[in-house]
């Protein structure tokens, strides 16, 4: 491939050493680092973000005298990662950069709330992982003294009282959730409006924080590696992919060929299976009755594939540090080509019907749109992003495994409204079945396992899970025990842009708007 | 216009539990006890969520506890996997609603911090290969219609008050339902700071489905066994 010649972040690198010391650049291949100072961040951080990189997200670590903030950029266009560093001490603040980095905002929150790590500038900090009512104050379960088996608290019987932006008179809030509609994740969406359109919408989330990442400390890889398949049950390939990525990294171990394929192979099923389930959601929401019934027959076809060809409806248990537990004969390759061709026959013939259906387009289209600017602004990853004009795509800019060796045509429009995305998803989903079939056809032979060792050190993993980029931070202890582990998964990134599509839109849209995005709430409360 | 289309496939739907037919992939094996002899004297060490357990000379699995890792049947040990039948476990056979159930069930869903992939698999049982309202199985959005609370996941923090509001705003009589190994017993996540050890820590549980996650038909097991449709007996076979 003809851009890895280029020397990966060559034109950030130049920009940041003439702002910066040459000393504090660290090349690292494709994983540039760079070390700065509290004050210096902001102007390194604008450097780096007018240089086209995204935030994957902010990784603080605890350190003897303090901690160290790590905020992780990858371009979004060409090979390379970015990872901007700072030490603080005990006390210290970190300056806010949402606001001019949006996707830094749940970050900074999230951080402030589980680390008490402060961030000066932030306007709207508290109650956002940890719920007033509750958590009782001053806990903070991210901090080494804060120990993971501390009895659960009494509800702190503190109340919340909800901020309210609309403030003109006759203006109402709509309270919906946490526990809404018939089979739902928890979550909770006040609507404020003055009638008919919602004006401001706020999500909150993490009723279901299950605090992976504080569990996960002084665990086996192997073990934590069983959470990241379950921090969403429906994405399991994927984040088990990114984490098992970075434990690879850090052993500096490649898995074999034919597990790079196979995990492809699976990682592809369970796009498909994940995008029909966006799409059936999204044509239950519009009321059809009869297409919703024929794409959950389809959904059910796939999971008993994956029962069949892996002996697990989820694919859990398959990715492993160092490749795969279990290979895959001929007759699971001609069941998943077979099954997969069908299931994917059948969904481009009622997609092609809902094209033309004037109940379903009237619902669609021109609702929920999410502009061009709006993505680019909030960092949109994956299919929404993919709908609303932003091809970034990690099997592409950032090819992983068997990635390297293929191409991914990537689905794109960008009108950015629900229509879009339920034509970027059909689309992918088809090419999901291609990958899985080209992989198939020329399956590397040899072993799917290669012996995996521990090392002291961290890395960053990642893969394009269904609902966009995943990246895993992993670091581990000389005898492989996780010492730190942070997640920065899809749903957490697009949330935030959901809230702002809301705004305009009329109350009865509010669930096809949100079945349009098919985000997870336990990917993002983790 | 969609009518029409709809048929095209004729008829998916399941004849269970009148009958079981072969259905590959809808109820995928679990670990089954097996003769240490066989099982390899590993095999207890391997499970990560404590599932495993040396019984005279087999090793006995906990269900509430598997998580389906698979480790304990592709690795060092070499436990037994099978399909291992009826899945819901009754916890007090005495008091189920039994046969005044027997043709309409009302369930409300609970998400106590699943990892969707239950919710999921709820989900596809009103898909037409189960079309659960054939059984007179509905999930309804309101406490108040409510026969049966079905909870999913191991109870965090922030959904317990929420759960608990649920269980009250519901009518007597009325059942609990924890499904999924998660809600049975919190693995692998719980007991910790933000999760219990599962529903049974916080509500009186009636019936526990196993499974991470279970599939559709042991979710319907353990509903149909709610509605008197499946003898006791028949369940713990
Ligand atoms: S599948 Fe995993 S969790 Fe279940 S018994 Fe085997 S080792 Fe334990």
């Amino acid at each position: 491939m003809s851009n890895l010649q280029i020397a990966p972040n060559a034109a950030v690198l130049a920009a940041l050493s003439e702002i910066l010391p040459r000393d504090s650049v660290r090349r690292g291949g494709d994983q540039a680092e760079v070390e700065t100072s509290l004050e210096r961040l902001p102007s390194v951080v604008d450097t780096v973000v007018r240089n086209g990189y995204a935030l994957a997200g902010i990784v603080t670590e605890w350190e003897d005298a303090g901690w160290l903030g790590r905020y992780a950029f990858y371009c979004s266009s060409c090979p390379g990662f970015v990872h901007v560093f700072v030490h603080g001490k005990p006390g210290d603040a970190l300056p806010s950069i949402s606001p001019y980095v949006f996707s830094a905002d749940w970050h900074e929150r999230e951080i402030e709330d589980l680390f008490e790590i402060p961030f000066e500038g932030h306007p709207l900090l508290g109650d956002f992982a940890l719920h007033n009512e509750d958590w009782p104050e001053g806990v903070a379960p991210m901090r080494p003294d804060y120990d993971r088996d501390e009895p659960k608290p009494p509800r702190s019987g503190r109340v919340w009282r909800p901020q309210r932006f609309v403030k003109a008179p006759g203006a109402f809030t709509m309270s919906i959730g946490p526990i809404y509609s018939g089979i739902s994740e928890s979550a909770q969406f006040r609507l404020e409006s003055e009638g008919e359109q919602i004006l401001y919408a706020t999500p909150r989330l993490f009723y279901k924080y299950r605090g992976l990442e504080k569990i996960a400390e002084g665990q086996d890889v192997e073990d934590v590696l069983l959470l990241a398949e379950r921090l969403n049950g429906t994405s399991a390939v994927g984040h088990a992919a990114a984490f098992a990525q970075a434990a690879e990294a850090i052993a500096m171990v490649t898995p074999p060929p034919r597990a790079a394929a196979l995990r492809l192979v699976f990682a592809e099923l369970e796009r498909l299976r994940s995008h029909l389930c966006t799409i059936e959601e999204l044509v239950e929401s519009t009321g059809l009755q009869v297409p919703t019934a024929m794409l959950s027959s389809l959904v059910e076809d796939l999971l008993r594939l994956s029962g069949r060809v892996a002996g697990h409806r989820y694919l859990f248990g398959l990715v492993r540090p160092g490749g795969l537990t279990l290979d895959i004969g001929d007759a699971e390759t001609a069941d998943i080509v077979k099954t997969s061709r069908e299931a994917t026959a059948r969904l481009s013939r009622i997609v092609d019907q809902l094209a033309y259906d004037n109940g379903f387009l009237d619902r669609v289209e021109q609702v929920g749109t999410l502009q061009v600017p709006k993505a680019l602004h909030h960092g949109v990853v994956g299919p929404v992003g993919r709908a609303s004009g932003l091809s970034k795509d990690l099997r592409v800019i950032h090819p992983y495994g068997a990635y390297r060796d293929c191409e991914v045509r990537i689905a794109l429009a960008d009108e950015g409204d629900a229509f879009a995305r339920f034509r970027v998803l059909a689309g992918e989903a088809v090419e999901s079945q291609h990958l899985m079939e080209q992989a198939l056809s020329s399956l590397p032979a040899g072993p799917v396992l290669a012996p995996w060792r521990p090392r002291a050190d961290a890395a960053l993993g990642w893969s394009e899970a269904p609902l966009g980029a995943a990246f895993h931070w992993l670091r581990l202890s000389p005898t492989g025990k996780v010492l730190r582990w942070r997640i920065m998964p899809p749903s957490f990134t697009n949330w935030p842009a959901l809230a702002t599509v809301v705004e305009g839109a009329a109350f009865q849209d509010f669930p096809i708007i949100l079945a349009s995005f098919g985000l997870s709430v336990a990917e993002s409360d983790r | 216009m969609w009518t029409t289309k709809g048929l095209t496939r004729g008829i998916l739907t399941t004849p269970y539990p009148r009958s079981r037919p072969a259905e590959p992939g809808a109820r995928p094996a679990r670990p089954v006890a097996t003769p240490t002899s066989e099982a390899g004297p590993a095999a207890v060490g391997v499970c990560p969520t404590g599932a495993l357990e040396a019984r005279g000379d087999q090793v006995a699995v906990d269900l509430g506890r598997c998580i389906d890792c698979q480790r304990c049947r592709r690795g060092d040990a070499k436990m037994e996997w099978a399909d291992t039948g009826q899945a819901a476990l009754h916890l007090s056979p005495a008091d189920l609603p039994g046969r005044a159930f027997r043709h309409s069930l009302h369930v409300r869903v609970v998400d106590a911090g699943d990892g969707g992939e239950t919710l999921r698999e709820l989900k596809q049982l009103t898909s037409p290969y189960y079309a659960v309202h054939r059984l007179g199985i509905f999930f309804t959005p309101t406490p108040r219609d409510a026969d049966v609370l079905l909870v999913v996941g191991p109870v965090t923090q922030g959904t317990r008050q929420a759960l608990l509001d649920t269980y009250e705003a519901m009518p007597e009589p009325k059942w609990v339902m924890a499904v999924g190994s998660t809600a049975v017993t919190g693995v692998p996540f719980g007991p910790s700071f933000t999760t219990a050890a599962g529903l049974g820590d916080v509500l009186p549980v009636d019936v526990v489905v196993p499974g991470n996650p279970p599939p559709p038909l042991a979710i319907l097991d353990g509903l149909l066994s709610l509605m008197g449709r499946m003898s006791a007996e028949e369940l713990l076979s």
